[in-house]
């Protein structure tokens, strides 16, 4: 966000307290956490949402608890991530390498931009059926599905950042007679390097989300496919556990990637000035 | 100049997916290839299945759910991300908890919504999409919120505004980019969940029409639903970005006014 009148702010600035907004943060944020589960216990033992439904939190707990002994769920969890991990990790690749190209080729990068604007909102569902011909429920289905998707985030943010390079500093590094190679290394890559961090951290999430719903939707195995198997079968709190343990891995997810960004970009100026 | 710049810009602008379509074309003429039919005729069979009839019964319905889902999600978002933006105490109580909701993959609400009301009607499926969109409104609701200038909204306050008038000129106007941020990936996030929701016990709709094709082995008329669904996120991405130019214009100026400096 910008904001437009920095000089205004005198010392009047509001701060928050330094001592007692420390902990405040954290300890509201698991309080809401505490008050969620809270009501998830009463909403069912309250009569107010069947249980049939909607089981106590405690029940969803406790079959998630007997799941984690179980080595079904562990698998499931692998076959999730390693699916996610290796669509995310080609479609990184890919999006690099063109975004790179293309955007360090005027001409290129201007033909082209009405494909590209047209290709990236195509939805990657509507590719569901075609895989399904191709693969069935093999996982090659939903890895084509999670690359279309973190392709074009991590594509469209290298292109922000390839153009995003100062001029100067490109006619500088020209006019000392650096390589085309040494220009990428050492001009583009580092400006680009935030929008890239950007588009993993979109692609992540974008891929999880990719990746389950094959699981769910194709029965390609993995978590998403027990939650489908699990719900079809009237395991509700069984189906419950299973939202859950994906959502937290989104959580966890988001919260490693944001970790990459400021440990990746400890250099650049937007993280520096955080600290 | 200015005439010969047109063409040349048509010609930049068409020539590789004119080029594309020309491989495909090509490529594709002789294909007796099941799962990849020459794309004449896909072409073909393109007016032959979408006449009227799919197009008011399935494609109609699809995007009628799809638009109402999403707003009800931008209203809800949008209201309670204001409400919790503005208080610091009730954004840090929820802000876990939404950061759980948002982390959830949206198609998991699919068999959940179904545990509750079944998922045959209309109304599940709204609610899906309506579920799946609203938290990337919503959050980003919020942290637009969060960061409004402090000088704005005490400048508002000396002046006396109104409460309604601070909410509706000062704190919607400005965090209007992030909430359309929000709104531009909760559309994608709508797509998707329009779909998804018609492949468990739908016989009509768009994304049902397309998997039935799929089963009955009638390639074409599949590839020919791909090419509309595709068509259909070109269009609601070009209409997002009609709407978002025109109401967030003096954000542009303004931003580029500044790199200026």
């Amino acid at each position: 966000m910008t904001t437009t009148t920095p000089t205004l702010t005198g010392p009047a600035e509001i701060r928050p307290v330094r001592a007692a907004g420390r902990w405040r943060q954290p300890a509201l944020g698991l309080l809401g956490c505490l008050i969620a589960v809270a009501v998830v216990e009463a909403l069912p033992r309250l009569g107010v949402v069947d249980s049939r439904f909607l089981p106590p939190f405690s029940t969803m707990a406790r079959s998630l608890g007997g799941q984690l002994t179980e080595g079904d769920f562990w698998t499931g969890l692998g076959q999730t991530l390693a699916g996610w991990a290796a669509g995310l990790a080609i479609a990184m690749v890919a999006g690099i390498v063109v975004g790179v190209v293309i955007g360090s080729v005027p001409l290129l990068r201007a033909v082209t931009a009405s494909t590209i604007e047209f290709l990236r909102p195509i939805p990657s569902v509507a590719l569901i059926p075609l895989v399904v011909l191709i693969y069935g429920s093999r996982p090659q289905s939903a890895l084509i599905l999670v690359v279309y998707a973190a392709f074009w985030q991590v594509l469209v943010q290298v292109l922000y950042g390839v153009a995003d390079v100062d001029p100067v500093v490109r006619d500088t590094a020209r006019s000392y007679r650096f390589s085309r190679w040494a220009i990428i290394r050492s001009v583009v890559w580092p400006t680009a390097m935030p929008y890239v961090v950007t588009g993993f951290r979109l692609a992540a999430s974008v891929a999880l989300i990719l990746e389950v719903t094959a699981e769910l939707i194709i029965g390609v195995p993995g978590l998403g496919k027990s939650i489908g198997v699990a719900q079809s079968s009237g395991a509700v709190p069984e189906t419950y556990a299973l939202v859950l343990v994906v959502g937290l891995l989104g959580v966890l997810i988001n919260v490693c990637t944001r970790a990459v960004e400021r440990r990746v970009l400890r250099w650049h100026t937007s993280v520096r000035g955080e600290a | 100049m200015k005439i010969s710049e047109f063409p040349r810009r048509i010609l930049i602008a068409l020539g590789l997916p004119v080029v594309l379509i020309a491989l495909w074309w090509f490529a594709s003429a002789g294909s007796t290839s099941f799962f990849w039919p020459p794309l004449s005729t896909i072409v073909q069979a393109f007016p032959e299945t979408w006449t009227a009839d799919p197009l008011l019964h399935d494609v109609l319905p699809s995007v009628a759910r799809l638009l109402g889902g999403y707003l009800i999600a931008l209203l809800v978002g949008v209201a309670a991300g204001t409400a919790i933006g503005r208080s610091r105490t009730l954004r840090a109580l929820c802000e876990p908890v939404l950061e759980f909701f948002r982390a959830v993959p949206p198609p998991v609400l699919v068999p959940v919504i179904a545990l509750f009301a079944g998922y045959t009607g209309s109304t599940s499926k709204v609610l899906t999409i309506a579920l799946g969109c609203l938290w990337p409104i919503l959050l980003n609701t919020v942290e637009g919120v969060r960061s409004l200038d402090e000088v704005l909204l005490d400048t508002a306050r000396s002046y006396r505004l109104g409460r309604v008038a601070t909410l509706w000129h000062v704190v919607l106007r400005g965090s209007s980019p992030r909430i359309a941020a929000g709104a531009r990936q909760s559309l994608s996030i709508g797509v998707i969940l329009m779909v998804i929701s018609e492949l468990f016990g739908a016989n009509r709709g768009l994304g049902a029409s397309i998997v039935q094709f799929q089963r009955s082995f009638a390639i074409p008329q599949m590839w020919t639903g791909i090419i509309l669904l595709g068509l259909l996120g070109v269009v609601l991405s070009a209409l997002f970005r009609l709407v978002e130019n025109r109401s967030l214009a003096w954000y542009r100026g303004q931003r580029d006014a500044e790199r200026e400096r």
